[in-house]
């Protein structure tokens, strides 16, 4: 199994992980990550073993990839669309070298993976953000694909299941890339007045355009602990109210607590959680 | 170069007529309906029943308010969740009753703060979005000043888009633009070339229709141009079925960034 780059880019020295003396003298050869809750260092392939969750109950963000590998039933998965690329549509400065270096961070052609997969032993439809590009932002692909996969659900009569993580709209895209949030919606009403079940999970950062539409839209709202989940960013209401934001603001216990999610399920259990629900709605097949 | 942030500042001009001035002068009766049956009312978004050349129809708007004061009280013209809400529950009634429905966008973005964050501004906007897109009646949208992202398009899920000639649409503002791609807030007049935003490139992209010309016109003239596109919109959308209504709209939107 290919353990490197399976996480987040380190954002600092302390983050990198394997500068504990005990560390480097037990077991050199063992690279580690460092808990940004507790502090503790727990060896990578340990962390992996339990789905990126510190004993501290911390989520780390692991790729879509790896999240997929987690949840479906092994060779169950089936991609879908894995070539659709983004254009510079608009010619914005930047863009194609931008869309060059996602590639590069993260192996993907675009922030999320569509495809058909069955969780213990349901088929759905499933749609997985990925952080490592342009932190999940939405583009006129992500749009097309998460599109595309409804369309298909709703023609094979599945349930959808998505994980979102997102920094918002893609600004490269211009107004194009906010017409995906009305498309995806459409297409979303369409699989749901047909008496199809979406559930979302909402990750860590799900924000902006995609809380406003997709994210929000499911019939059931599942969240990781500790997800910040918004519409606009903390800093940006920070900055126009001028007021220091309460405690544990945006994030899952938050939305919880007033009603915009229907339950926060640590990552070990989400795999159960889901097959219980796809269970529920399982239709007879047609 | 330069000539998108004119618009940009055209639209945001103090004394540009609001949404309310436009219904006063296309409608003949405004009959204003409050409140979102939720939690509150919110005086950035106004609605009502109208009428247009004698046949009522739903109006909803968003309001800046034409004072400071009503500046202040119509919070700039960003709406909270019950500003979304009210306008959906309006929309809601118009299906029932068979009017179609007019929405004035002209809004910086949706509010950004602690309270709208609590009461779910994500959802209300997603509500929005899925509803519109399959109310069994048809929805025209104007935009008139500011379309500032999904605060905007939470109105304009529509039939037809029309574009006065200075109104902007935008994912984001060109100050965000320019301080989040390169650090460096005095480069608005460049991020507004870059994100597309005037009326024409709506048009070019397929996102509005048609645009209503200002230079050289005062409010009453606009206003007169647009009772006549409102008027010869609707006499079209009215006569389609509604099963081919629905399936145009989806098309609409379904289009943007089709890929082979
Ligand atoms: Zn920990």
């Amino acid at each position: 199994m290919q353990l490197f780059g399976l996480f987040k880019t380190p954002q600092n020295e302390l983050e990198k992980g394997g500068r504990s003396p005990a560390a480097q003298t037990d077991i050199p050869l063992t690279p580690t990550k460092r808990c940004p809750a507790c502090g503790a260092y727990i060896p990578v392939s340990q962390l992996w073993e339990n789905l990126g969750v510190c004993s501290c109950g911390h989520h780390f963000r692991p790729n879509a990839r790896q999240r997929i590998h987690w949840l479906t039933d092994p060779a169950s998965f089936s991609e879908h669309d894995p070539d659709l690329e983004s254009r510079d549509l608009l010619d914005f400065p930047g863009y194609p070298k931008k869309l060059k270096n996602a590639f590069l961070a993260c192996r993907e052609k675009e922030a999320v993976i569509t495809g058909t997969a069955s969780i213990g032993g349901h088929p759905c439809a499933l749609f997985v953000m990925e952080p490592g590009f342009m932190m999940g932002s939405m583009g006129t692909v992500v749009g097309e694909k998460i599109t595309r996969l409804f369309e298909f659900a709703l023609e094979k009569q599945l349930p959808v299941v998505g994980f979102t993580v997102s920094g918002g709209a893609r600004m490269q895209e211009g107004t194009l890339s906010l017409m995906q949030m009305a498309k995806v919606s459409g297409a979303v009403k369409r699989h749901s007045d047909a008496g199809l079940l979406y559930i979302t999970v909402l990750t860590d950062p799900t924000t902006g355009g995609v809380t406003a539409s997709f994210a929000m839209e499911g019939d059931i709202l599942l969240a990781e602990p500790g997800a910040m989940i918004g519409f606009a960013g903390a800093r940006v209401i920070e900055q126009t109210t001028n007021k220091k934001l309460p405690d544990g603001f945006q994030r899952a216990e938050f939305l919880l607590e007033h009603g915009f999610v229907d339950l926060i399920v640590p990552r070990t259990r989400q795999r159960e959680t889901l097959s219980l629900l796809l269970d529920a709605h399982e239709r007879p097949v047609k | 170069m330069g000539i998108a942030y004119e618009k940009v500042q055209a639209a945001r001009m103090k004394g540009r007529p609001t949404s309310l001035s436009y219904i006063q002068q296309i409608f003949t009766d405004f009959i204003e309906l409050h409140g979102d049956r939720r939690f509150a009312d919110d005086p950035a978004v106004a609605g009502g029943i109208a009428w247009l050349r004698g046949a009522p129809v739903t109006v909803i708007g968003i309001e800046k308010g034409a004072s400071t004061k009503e500046h202040i009280r119509r919070n700039f013209g960003a709406p909270s969740p019950e500003g979304y809400r009210k306008a959906l529950r309006l929309m809601k009634q118009a299906e029932k009753f068979q009017r179609p429905v007019i929405c004035f966008v002209d809004t910086a973005g949706a509010h950004c703060g602690v309270g709208a964050e609590e009461r779910g501004q994500g959802l209300a906007i997603a509500e929005n979005l899925m509803e519109m897109m399959t109310l069994r009646t048809p929805i025209l949208s104007v935009f008139i000043g500011e379309g500032g992202s999904g605060g905007a398009l939470a109105l304009a899920v529509a039939d037809r888009v029309l574009m006065l000639e200075n109104a902007v649409y935008s994912v984001i503002s060109p100050e965000g633009c320019a301080s989040i791609l390169w650090k460096d807030p005095k480069k608005v007049r460049e991020a507004a070339d870059c994100l597309n935003m005037t009326a024409d490139d709506m048009r070019r992209l397929g996102i509005a229709d048609s645009i209503v010309t200002e230079t050289g016109r005062d409010l009453p003239a606009i206003a007169q141009e647009l009772e006549l596109a409102l008027s010869r919109e609707l006499e079209c959308l009215c006569a389609l079925p509604v099963s081919l209504l629905l399936e145009q709209r989806y098309a609409r939107f379904r289009g943007f960034g089709r890929l082979e």
